[in-house]
């Protein structure tokens, strides 16, 4: 079964196509690397597949519904990380975190469990009433991404969620995607750092608004003759197509 | 927990604390209100007056030179006729012509209604300084332009609406807009929240806010300027939230179109206070002005609730006499939450 699936998903801004005719699926339960250059239009796809954006042309479905006709029933079964940091900074984790539950319409009883479990599972006891804008940046980012669980989604679309963190924080938090997407969580993560399209089951690569390529790492790396993601992204950003 | 009721205790939460939001919510409507307020009451250290001795006795001489030393007043001139009184008062040099007649009262004061305190208190000082005179007996009073004061400090009244209206648009405008700028609006548009309920929850907790205003501000325009207080108490609340609910309302219409705190606070204080000062008939009657800015004033929220809240303030009105107003209030309100509404998810991309 398809986690989303898009239909000639276009997005344009007056005469600009910043989405050009997307038709792909993601699988459930795998992490889906949506990888391009700045500009290619990542943020844009995602946008339209989150409910932020209406499409110009063209559907998707999410989590098996469409996000022209319902676009709330999709929302309650999505989390969305933002690329900007998506938490409230003068608030504590757990004031956030009841506060997103809300949002999400969990009840008290689930949402004290749910709070209880991320306490252990991100190793925040002690730290639930720290304000978020005192917790250091690689923490803020483990945060954002429980809170985008709190509601359990079926997917969860994170926009450059590594942006600006060091490497070893990076490795760190693809470390926790990986785990989570083991827990049959369908990740769709964009990003333009090429060594982490590694930690995808499969890649999207973006240029200029289109889908020039889809498939694993591995055989992304075979068909191109090359050995790096980064090659691989070289090769299709001069022109070659997949 | 309740979607909605959490949103609302996450704005309590954003407002407590932020320091710079509290004190413009609390401390601006105090000190504009004392600034504002005895900017005017220190005017009369030289109050342009002209006198007219009819008299000239040595009495009356001796008063005339005690208004000439007190330092209250300005003695512009002196008068021997009525057209020269008139013509002084109409080319507003003078607020105030101090009459000694041959008989009848030993004084006459005629004083320029149209700016009551400014009025009141010329008259009041110029008792003070004649000291031996007792109002009533000794003095008789006529007020051009304004007879019988009937709407009589008009200041304070004005300045609630002024104040009232600067914070509630711009603490509005700026909590949203600073979700614009640093993304958790994002986060909440893509949540199932409904933008009625961001909306909602956005300008519920100010309107509460607004209520400790409201008391604030009327605890010192009574305590400190004694303002008078004829009409109902509930009455004069219920008009000042509504009037702060429009202005919340516009705050949000704002933040639909400004991107950053910024442009909000430009919007909020650039487009909304000079209007507000200007044209709700705050400092210039809304009848002395050309025909266009009459016109526009129509649109001015605070020219609304000003009628309505000087006439419970001073007149004691009820609320069939300020029907019109409240409807009016009620109906931008209305319009504007409607549009914000509608505008709202449009903007982000
Ligand atoms: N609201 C908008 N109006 C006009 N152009 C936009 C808008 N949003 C994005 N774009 C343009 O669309 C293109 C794709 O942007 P984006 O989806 O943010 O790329 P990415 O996330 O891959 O870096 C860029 O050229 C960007 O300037
Ligand atoms: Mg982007």
């Amino acid at each position: 079964m398809n986690a989303i699936e898009t239909h000639h998903l276009t997005k344009r801004f007056g005469g600009f196509t910043a989405v050009d005719d997307l038709t792909f699926s993601v699988r459930a339960g795998e992490i889906f690397g949506f990888l391009g250059a700045n500009g290619a239009g990542k943020t844009t796809a995602m946008k339209m597949l989150t409910g932020l954006a209406a499409p110009t042309s063209g559907d998707a479905t999410v989590a098996g519904r469409s996000i022209r006709d319902h676009a709330v029933s999709v929302k309650k079964r999505i989390g969305y990380m933002s690329q900007r940091f998506s938490l409230y900074e003068d608030l504590s984790v757990r004031e956030n975190l009841r506060f997103f539950g809300g949002v999400y319409g969990l009840d008290d009883a689930t949402l004290a469990d749910r709070i209880a479990r991320f306490e252990t599972t991100y190793h925040m006891s002690g730290r639930m009433h720290t304000r978020v804008k005192e917790l250091p940046l690689g923490i803020k980012q483990n945060v954002a991404f429980g809170t985008a669980l709190l509601h359990q989604p079926d997917i969860v679309f994170l926009d450059e969620p590594t942006g600006g963190v060091d490497p070893i924080t990076r490795r760190r938090f693809w470390g926790m995607l990986v785990e989570e997407a083991a827990r049959g969580t369908t990740l769709f993560v964009t990003t333009h750092y090429m060594d982490e399209a590694e930690y995808c089951d499969r890649i999207g690569m973006m240029v200029d608004g289109k889908l020039v390529a889809l498939d694993t790492p591995a055989r992304l790396k075979q068909t191109m003759g090359v050995a790096t993601m980064d090659d691989v992204f070289v090769k299709l950003a001069r022109g070659g197509a997949a | 927990m309740n979607a909605f009721l959490g949103f609302i205790l996450k704005e309590f939460r954003h407002i407590l604390r932020d320091r710079r939001t509290l004190a413009i919510l609390f401390g601006l409507p105090i000190v504009q209100l004392l600034l504002f307020g005895y900017a005017i009451r220190n005017e009369l250290t030289s109050a342009e007056i002209a006198v007219w001795d009819q008299a000239r006795t040595a009495e009356s001489r001796a008063a005339i030179a005690r208004l000439e030393a007190g330092g209250y007043f300005r003695v512009m001139g002196r008068v021997d006729s009525e057209t020269q009184v008139d013509h002084l008062f109409r080319r507003g040099v003078v607020r105030q012509v101090v009459v000694f007649p041959t008989d009848g009262p030993r004084v006459h004061l005629i004083t320029d209604g149209s700016d009551p305190n400014m009025a009141r208190l010329l008259q009041r000082y110029t008792m003070g300084v004649l000291s031996d005179v007792e109002p009533g007996k000794d003095v008789r009073t006529t007020y051009l332009y304004n007879p019988g004061l009937k709407s009589a400090n008009l200041f304070v009244p004005g300045l609630m609406a002024v104040i009232l209206m600067l914070v509630s648009t711009l603490m509005t405008s700026i909590s949203l807009t600073r979700e614009k700028e640093t993304g958790t609006l994002e986060t909440l548009l893509a949540s199932p929240l409904a933008p009625a309920q961001i909306i909602w929850g956005k300008v519920l907790p100010y309107l509460l806010v607004s209520f400790v205003n409201v008391g604030t501000v009327l605890v010192i325009a009574r305590a400190v300027f004694g303002v008078p207080f004829n009409g109902s108490v509930a009455l004069f609340i219920f008009v000042s939230l509504l009037y702060a609910f429009t202005a919340l309302a516009l705050g949000m219409l704002i933040s639909t179109v400004a991107r950053t705190q910024q442009t909000a606070m430009m919007l909020s204080l650039g487009g909304l206070l000079l209007p507000t000062i200007l044209l709700s008939g705050f400092i210039y009657p809304i009848s002395n002005m050309p025909d266009i800015l009459q016109a526009i004033s129509h649109v001015i929220p605070a020219r609304w609730y000003m009628v309505a809240n000087r006439a419970i303030l001073l007149k004691g009105a009820g609320l069939a006499d300020i029907g019109r107003e409240v409807l009016i209030l009620a109906g931008m309100t209305a319009l504007f939450l409607t549009v914000s509404i509608r505008r709202f998810p449009i903007r982000l991309d």
